[in-house]
């Protein structure tokens, strides 16, 4: 714990908040392409039922590579051709967000398609056209599943961040990866440390939005000011 | 690729190959062990269920390569002993499993629990003998996950250098090489597909009153 509490390590270039600071630059840029990818995908199978074989093949594919590997691979056929950062930033950016894609994706999916379909058939019945449907509709009502596939996706892409720092990535890998070569613990500790709260705090803030934007009728959780103070008593007649 | 040096490594790769199933099974095997009853709990007590699965959720969020770290301060160990990597791994594969067990044995319809205590099951016999082998298709759906994300998970414990297949990655990076890196990550794929048809072949071989249909 040395390391963590020593307030040289705190300013300076390769400060810890620095390193949060990259971590999470490169963790959430990569989730944002992922998402700009997978939702609008997963929304048109889901709507359509066209290319359905991708999110089963996909999902399961994606899943055995080997991280490690695949970041390795990249990295070697990307980097000769970019001398600068962008010959290890490009190939870990790439890596993260095709782990990305696949929980969103088959998330988003199987969230339009769990739509109640009398809700869609109500709101066509009320003279909605089929986009508004969609955004009225079917995306408020798929958005829990679609926020629980964004949740496991950003839960990957910091863990997978944290090896990319084995090919120079910055970010708090950089913390276990040079305490490993120095043989120094204590570093190797306090990256742990670091990154595994940075997950659970990013875990919890994402169920915390997904209770705020996600619609109560949905959850059953019912808004204190909407219930009736006293539940209504049926009388017993026998 | 350079067949030569594959051949000329085929050694050391069956080393690694070994290295790498026993890393990824043996917690396989001990976090189903794990699950099962603490699975059983959960799916007993309504109180119990949100704690467990919480808790799980919460041991699951920790990144691998965190948690290899970490590991050695819990239980002791050297930061290289392969034990920090069975420990990770169960501690994974059982986070991911209890809810999976719970939600199986939830599955099982009431009638037939009926029935088997109609017949004269007692609690326990009726837990091993009808409602266990009723969940078996939800907890090898489980169980599969579970085998593939592991033989992924066991190539990171590489960069800390503890021999498996991903040290084919690391050597690969190295000496900038690509054969070892094709290598590694091929067999990385065969080896996750076998586990994967293995549990689908055990889960059809426990539960034989299923219709013969390819599980998906």
């Amino acid at each position: 714990m040395n390391y963590l509490f020593d307030p040289r390590h705190w300013s300076g270039a390769d400060s810890i908040p620095t390193l949060i600071g990259e971590h999470l630059l490169y963790s959430l840029i990569a989730l944002a392409i992922a998402a700009i990818i997978a939702v609008p995908l997963g929304i048109y199978i889901g709507v359509t039922g066209k290319g359905v074989f991708l999110i089963a093949g996909l999902a399961n594919a994606l899943r055995a590579l080997p991280s490690v590997g695949l970041l390795i691979l990249l990295v070697l056929l990307i980097s000769p051709a970019f001398p600068s950062k962008m010959g290890y930033i490009l190939p870990s950016l790439i890596v993260l967000v095709l782990l990305a894609v696949p929980p969103i994706l088959t998330n988003t999916y199987a969230g339009v398609r769990a739509v109640d379909a009398a809700a869609v058939d109500a709101a066509r019945g009320m003279g909605f056209r089929t986009m508004k449907i969609l955004t009225d509709v079917q995306l408020p009502c798929s958005l829990p599943l679609v926020l629980s596939g964004v949740r496991s996706a950003l839960l990957q892409i910091i863990s997978t961040a944290t090896i990319a720092a084995y090919i120079s990535l910055g970010g708090l890998g950089r913390l276990l990866i040079d305490g490993k070569a120095q043989n120094d613990y204590s570093q190797m500790v306090a990256g742990a440390v670091l990154v595994a709260l940075l997950a659970l705090f990013f875990d919890q803030l994402l169920a915390f939005i997904t209770r705020r934007v996600v619609s109560p009728g949905l959850t059953r959780r019912t808004i204190k000011s909407a219930s009736p103070a006293e539940p209504v008593k049926t009388p017993v007649t026998v | 690729m350079n067949f030569e040096w594959l051949g000329r490594q085929s050694d050391n790769i069956v080393f690694l190959l070994g290295w790498h199933v026993l890393l990824a099974v043996i917690p396989l095997i001990l976090g189903l062990l794990i699950a099962l009853p603490l699975g059983w709990w959960a799916h007993r007590s309504r109180r119990i269920y949100p704690l467990l699965v919480g808790v799980a959720g919460l041991l699951y969020t920790v990144p691998s390569l965190a948690l290899f770290v970490l590991l050695p301060l819990v239980l002791g160990t050297k930061i290289l002993d392969p034990l920090n990597i069975v420990a990770a791994l169960t501690i994974y594969t059982v986070a991911l499993l209890v809810r999976v067990v719970a939600d199986a044995l939830e599955s099982v319809p009431e009638d037939t629990v009926q029935a088997a205590k109609a017949m004269g099951y007692r609690g326990y016999q009726s837990l091993l003998k009808v409602e266990l082998p009723v969940g078996v298709p939800v907890i090898s759906a489980g169980l599969r996950v579970a085998a593939v994300s592991n033989v992924s998970l066991v190539s990171v414990a590489a960069l800390l250098g503890i021999p498996q297949l991903g040290s084919l990655f690391t050597q690969g990076f190295q000496l900038r090489f690509f054969t070892p890196i094709i290598a590694g990550i091929v067999l990385c794929v065969v080896l996750a597909m076998i586990l994967d048809g293995l549990i689908i072949l055990l889960n059809r071989w426990l539960t034989p009153w299923t219709p013969k249909v390819v599980a998906s």
